[in-house]
């Protein structure tokens, strides 16, 4: 199974050697892919238990936690490099969470579904409904992804934060597309931040 | 029934005294041992698995004592989840037990049983003896340590004691600490053999029955905290035995009081009371983090091991806080550890049942 085109990026952006933390990893196939490919030897964070056996079951280093609260165990720095891939959506509070990721992590890498994507835009507008999509596909009542986000509002949040941007890296259908528009045009985005 | 003295038993004498956290030496400690599969020519394939309170080093192989199958037969042996066609698997009687190692029936310097004159031993002194059988073995690093329960509390204090000596960790239902509740129900099951008459002050071996009533009703308080209140009540509710009504009188009515009456009076047939105060005494002094100037995080800092840890979500004796501290531990020395709390509704004992989700956190780790 290949992997999805914002995990495909992080893990080519991660160089070998570094110490990963993997928040939200669910069954491991990005911390998989890492190792596989260049020899890293990642830890992970998830919440469900039936992805972490999966996780675990692959050989990786994955403990059952919840990142709202977890995070804060790890000493500062513990970590080269945190991953927050399709999690912040999902978090309590992303703002805090984006702090202590560069707290446990030197560099954070952070993939969130974009919600001003120009699908987003045209399903609301068309329908007067919350817009089900292919990575966001489930009912509003119930989803795990309770704080939507679009580029513009995350970067104004780590603009506030005093968090510096690295790079950015941004994707629609599966594939990356250049950073014009990509408020509209993203159905994705990875950002590199650090502090 | 066999007795102990009928069976022949593979068997290791250490070649020296062994040191204990009490200030004393046990001489002339043997510790009985049993091996599955084969070594390799490297010896980078042992496993070296700890039993629990009540448990001994027949893991995977017939019980010669009671004729019943090893207690982890399911997850020990060939092609299984601790698979003896790659691993060789090591299991020995801890020291203070009773199924041939050194322990408090064991014959003393005087030849006549040690009884209470057993110097009281701690976690660490048993996986110190197990140790120096692994020098006598010739064993320098392990492929791995697992252990359940007090097996599991062995295997952080041999992470914690021997960290260059073994390359995994997988410890299961388990705690880095006994607490106040944990040393309650030991001491309620002390004091109940210590109450019983036949007991003489540990000094019932020459012909005396033993405290048979003690040492049941020890097991009967015990047995209850291995299980969860909903399996207690899927298996016995109030359910009556064997009779239409309530009989008015103190006879076993309900199937749980059957259940656990058989459970104490069957384990005093294959235990030895001495043993079970000397072991359960052990497993109230553990606090792994006091060993290490009251941090745990300390305890851990020096291994190189992986960890897995895992909890039940309906064990109550060892509870996924209690993990989650070992946990948090590990993580704050940046230990490569894993950890799940697995869903099962038997409680403690879950990590000697039928778990399949177990099964494949175990596999995946090892591998």
């Amino acid at each position: 199974m290949t992997l999805r085109a914002d995990l495909a990026k992080i893990a080519e952006l991660v160089p070998a050697g570094v110490r990963v933390l993997d928040v939200g990893c669910g069954d491991g196939e990005l911390m998989a892919e890492m190792r596989d490919a260049k020899g890293i030897d990642a830890r992970g964070m998830e919440i469900d238990a039936a992805e972490v056996e999966r996780a675990v079951a692959r050989g990786l280093s994955v403990m059952q936690g919840d990142a709202n609260r977890d995070l804060a165990d790890y000493p500062d720095q513990a970590f080269d490099v945190a991953i927050l891939s399709q999690t912040l959506q999902t978090a309590e509070r992303p703002d805090w969470l984006l702090d202590q990721l560069l707290r446990v992590g030197k560099v954070a890498f952070v993939s969130f579904p974009n919600f001003a994507y120009w699908r987003m835009r045209l399903s609301l507008l068309w329908t007067g409904r919350m817009p089900n999509s292919r990575h966001l596909p489930a009912n509003w009542y119930e989803t795990a992804n309770i704080h939507h986000t679009t580029i513009f509002d995350f970067l104004e949040l780590v603009g506030e934060r005093g968090i510096r941007v690295e790079g950015s890296w941004f994707f629609a259908a599966g594939r990356e597309i250049g950073g014009a528009n990509a408020n509209w045009r993203a159905e994705h985005a990875v950002f590199q931040l650090s502090r | 029934m066999a007795t102990l003295s009928d069976l022949s038993l593979n068997r290791l004498a250490l070649p020296a005294p062994l040191p204990l956290d009490s200030g004393r030496e046990l001489p002339g400690v043997e510790l009985a041992y049993e091996t599955y599969g084969e070594l390799a020519a490297d010896k980078s394939n042992a496993i070296l698995l700890f039993h629990a309170l009540t448990m001994d080093q027949f893991v995977a192989s017939e019980n010669p004592l009671t004729g019943k199958p090893g207690w982890w037969h399911a997850s020990v042996g060939p092609g299984k989840v601790i698979d003896t066609d790659r691993f060789f698997v090591i299991c020995a009687n801890v020291i203070g037990g009773c199924m041939g190692s050194t322990g408090p029936s064991s014959p003393g310097p005087e030849g006549k049983p040690w009884g209470m004159d057993f110097p009281v031993i701690t976690i660490r002194d048993m996986v110190r003896a197990q140790v120096a059988m692994l020098d006598q073995l010739g064993i320098g690093r392990l492929h791995a340590v697992v252990g359940g329960s007090m097996g599991g509390m062995q295997a952080l204090s041999f992470a914690a004691n021997y960290p260059d000596r073994t390359g995994r960790v997988l410890a299961i239902a388990t705690t880095a600490r006994h607490s106040a509740q944990n040393i309650a129900f030991h001491e309620v099951g002390r004091q109940a053999i210590m109450a019983d008459p036949e007991w003489q002050g540990g000094a019932y071996y020459d012909g005396g029955k033993g405290p048979e009533k003690g040492l049941s009703v020890a097991r009967m308080a015990a047995h209850i905290t291995y299980l969860s209140e909903a399996g207690l009540t899927e298996k016995f509710g109030r359910r009556l035995q064997d009779r239409a009504s309530k009989t008015f009188g103190f006879d076993a009515d309900f199937q749980i009081e059957s259940y656990l009456r058989y459970q104490g009076l069957s384990f005093t047939n294959r235990f030895d009371a001495n043993s079970y105060l000397y072991i359960t005494r052990a497993m109230d002094y553990f606090d792994l983090a006091e060993e290490h100037g009251g941090m745990l995080a300390d305890a851990f800092r020096k291994s190189d091991a992986r960890f897995c840890l895992i909890s039940f979500d309906t064990d109550w004796l060892y509870t996924t806080a209690d993990m989650r501290e070992v946990v948090h531990a590990l993580n704050a020395v940046a230990a490569p550890v894993s950890f799940v709390e697995l869903s099962a509704p038997f409680g403690h004992d879950s990590f000697l049942l039928d778990v399949p989700a177990l099964d494949r956190v175990m596999k995946g780790f090892l591998e």
